[in-house]
């Protein structure tokens, strides 16, 4: 036992000694337990066996070796802040912590610190006004551009009028949820529809008030602002006031296979934004051989391919483009986080490039600039197939109205720069 | 031979007294002091302040807090999370509205509003005892919380619900905000640890302690002797929440920095300070602390052993801290229901015979 005991020590430290030389880091802030486990492990899964296909396929990036460091979040706040101090040590490149509440905690300490994060559709939305958020980017799509699609789709849905139609917004009631508010207010005036919002408390799973309230109001449609198991809970009250699905719209984090899975065929027809097209992507292949059949993956593999763990594989390469970018501009390999942020506001994806990298279209075309960290914001409508058990696109992608998100970022920007005295400029 | 009092005379009755009346007792409390506030600060980075050394410090204040209520007077509450959260809303809505005026007046008053609250949800208390008071005071904690979460005055309309920390400074250092240094930030969380544990010692060994402790053994004796239960009770509450808005607004100012109701001061976190004064010690001053470390730690700890050091999965390591910590709960209250402090008292009990015990 003894010398079984040592033998570990041993391989440990082994590995501790390996894993100190100069490489590339990348922490991923997951969270595999908890309400949002669900939502949290194919991300992480995807975002991780991405990066585990560059180590094998090409060595890294740029010839430099990657390395993942994992810190199990939970999606709670206090634990995020913690695992974001004991990874920034390691010389952290990066963090995508796929929460809001985190996002918020670690804004102003990454600028302090200047390590870049990139918040993929989700986090604090203004972050796309680059020269205030000089170390924050949220391309390629925010939560105002999600509501601006949504109603845009819905416009087109009824014939360019929504005047005296009811939208309702059923939220997770945290900043996540409470982020699309301004935006959809701002719409309603416009547009002459109706918003009424309905909370839902964390971590989701009461909502039969909420549903007692659609099923007596009838509201033309409803918008879902949900993670974790919370989607699952309203797609199954959904069907059982007799909801039509067609009329329940969910943003991109509540829309995954596993939200309307366990409601069955009774989910059929639900729809939901996406911002990442799914399907067979020669990648996915790549990864299957040389990662998970040569036994790296970082869940158990049965994930690969649904839309979280593509959003997560689209994350990887969003920010390894950024690095193969910032060793261009840099010329050195390794590279800093300093350096990493240069190479973010340079990124620009190309259909091309996408093709290239074995992921045509899985998103939209977009370059980034010191102005603006946002993207395009595009996103499409997908609809559950429940018989076959796939997603399939209603629509191509659809642009947000940027008169009505344009003023409200710039606005909740300026509000932020003031209280933190900040002066807005490009670094 | 440690923990002796033989040859330590007591002059006076001061001396007698006081908080500490064992030399060496006395000793150790003066040396944790100095490597605390001479040595800690020297050597403290982001991580330990960040993970380990400030959420303990705060978390032992809401414990102090939760133990006069719990522990010392007898009452259980529930409602600890929506008390922090009105000492954190409170010193928020302090700070961005006088923002000239110190934030340690800011972080005091807020333990003044929260007291005021906590006496307010207090009064049922007076009626009501043991599981229907719990009820009552978890009616506090999600009344609390839906308030902070629907009156946008207390977030200030911003467009998330969240409320976030400007910087503020004392003596010129920032100590809220992104670029406190980790030293001052673990020091203005010491130096209100401190001040919460000395006024919290020496209320528990005075009058008003001892009339808390009266009530809490049994109320109606209590009364008999002339113990003002509305008196003894409704302080008891104003000066929990008062501990409890005080470690609220450091938890959200200097912790944090930016906190939402829901998920910063939830049901979970009335559930964790719980945990830490039971896992501690009721009726315990030092047993807050022991219970509000153990459980910072652990995670911690675990993360370390079993992440770093073994290479296990991290959502496994997750699970088996609620495994741990639940069947760590569950032990302490069978074999040990006087929790840390009483081991810590056994201990000083058998270092004092050593090396000769009979």
């Amino acid at each position: 036992m003894t010398l079984k005991t040592m033998a570990t020590l041993a391989a440990t430290t082994a590995l501790c000694a390996t894993s100190a030389l100069a490489d590339l880091v990348i922490p991923d802030l997951s969270y595999r337990t908890g309400p949002y486990a669900a939502g949290g492990t194919p991300f992480s899964d995807g975002y991780q066996d991405y990066f585990n296909l560059l180590n094998a396929r090409d060595g890294g990036i740029g010839g430099e070796a990657v390395r993942i460091v994992e810190c199990e979040t939970g999606y709670n706040t206090e634990v995020g802040v913690e695992c974001y101090e004991s990874t920034k040590g390691e010389g952290a490149l990066i963090y995508q912590p796929l929460s809001t509440g985190i996002t918020y905690q670690l804004i102003p300490r990454a600028t302090a610190d200047e390590i870049p994060i990139h918040t993929m559709g989700y986090g604090r939305t203004s972050a796309a006004d680059g020269e205030t958020f000089n170390w924050v980017f949220n391309y390629p799509a925010n939560y105002w551009d999600a509501a601006s699609v949504m109603v845009n789709y819905l416009l087109e849905q009824n014939g360019g009028s929504l005047e005296g139609k009811t939208l309702a917004l059923l939220y997770h009631n945290s900043a996540y949820g409470k982020e699309p508010i301004p935006t959809l207010t701002a719409l309603a005036e416009q547009h002459g529809f109706t918003l009424a919002e309905l909370a839902v408390d964390h971590p989701g799973q009461e909502q039969t008030a909420q549903w007692l309230q659609i099923r007596r109001e009838r509201p033309d449609y409803v918008l879902m602002w949900g993670w974790g198991v919370m989607n699952q809970v309203a797609v199954q009250e959904a069907a059982n006031i007799g909801y039509p699905m067609d009329q329940f719209i969910g943003n991109w984090w509540a829309g995954a296979e596993h939200d309307v899975t366990p409601a069955g065929a009774a989910a059929d027809g639900y729809l939901s934004l996406n911002m990442n097209r799914v399907g067979d992507l020669p990648v996915l292949a790549e990864i299957q051989e040389m990662v998970i059949d040569a036994g790296d993956a970082a869940g158990d593999g049965s994930n690969i391919g649904s839309v979280l763990y593509i959003r997560g594989m689209y994350a990887a390469m969003l920010a390894a483009e950024a690095i193969a970018g910032a060793q261009e501009i840099h010329g050195v390999a390794d590279v800093t986080a300093a350096m990493v942020r240069d190479g973010m506001e340079a990124l620009d994806i190309t259909d091309a490039r996408m093709e290239e990298l074995g992921m045509a279209n899985i998103g939209p075309a977009f370059s980034v600039s010191c102005e603006d960290h946002g993207g395009s914001g595009l996103g499409i409508v997908q609809q559950w197939n429940a018989g076959d058990g796939e997603w399939v696109a209603l629509t191509d992608y659809i642009a947000p109205d940027d008169g009505i998100t344009g003023p409200l970022i710039a606005a909740d920007a300026a509000a932020f720069a003031a209280e933190n005295n900040i002066t807005p400029g490009c670094l | 031979m440690i923990y002796r009092e033989a040859g330590d005379f007591k002059t006076s009755y001061p001396s007698d007294s006081q908080t500490f009346p064992i030399a060496f007792d006395r000793y150790r409390y003066w040396v944790v002091l100095a490597v605390a506030y001479l040595v800690i600060p020297y050597f403290i980075n982001d991580y330990w302040a960040n993970a380990i050394l400030v959420p303990f410090l705060i978390y032992a204040i809401a414990a102090i807090g939760l133990n006069i209520l719990t522990g010392y007077c007898g009452q259980v509450s529930l409602g600890t999370g929506g008390f922090m959260a009105v000492g954190a809303y409170s010193c928020y809505k302090l700070m961005t509205g006088f923002p000239d005026v110190s934030i340690v007046i800011h972080i005091l008053i807020s333990g003044g509003i929260t007291a005021v609250v906590g006496a307010a949800f207090g009064l049922p208390s007076l009626r009501i005892k043991g599981f229907y008071l719990a009820v009552a005071t978890l009616a506090a904690q999600f009344f609390l919380v839906w308030l902070f979460n629907k009156v946008g005055w207390f977030y200030n309309y911003s467009a998330s619900g969240q409320i976030s920390a400007p910087e503020r400074t004392v003596f010129g250092y920032a100590v809220t905000g992104a670029k406190t240094a980790p030293a001052s930030q673990y020091l203005i969380a010491l130096v209100f640890c401190t001040l919460c544990a000395v006024l919290a010692r020496n209320l528990t060994r005075g009058t008003i302690g001892r009339s808390w402790m009266a009530i809490r053994d049994m109320d109606i004796a209590a009364e008999i002797i002339g113990v003002n239960p509305l008196k003894a009770k409704l302080t008891a509450f104003a000066v929990s929440s008062f501990f409890i808005g005080i470690s609220g607004a450091l938890f959200f100012s200097v912790y944090l920095g930016a906190a939402e109701v829901g998920e910063a001061f939830g049901i979970q976190k009335s559930f964790l300070v719980l945990f830490m004064v039971i896992l501690g010690g009721l009726g315990s001053i030092f047993g807050s602390f022991a219970g509000a470390a153990f459980l910072v730690l652990l995670p911690v700890l675990l993360k370390v052993v079993g992440v770093d050091m073994l290479g296990w999965p991290t959502d496994l390591v997750s699970h088996l801290r609620l495994v741990i910590v639940g069947g760590l709960i569950m032990f302490f209250l069978i074999k040990e229901p006087h929790g840390l402090a009483q081991l810590w008292r056994l201990a000083k009990e058998k270092l004092r015979l050593w090396p000769f015990p009979y």
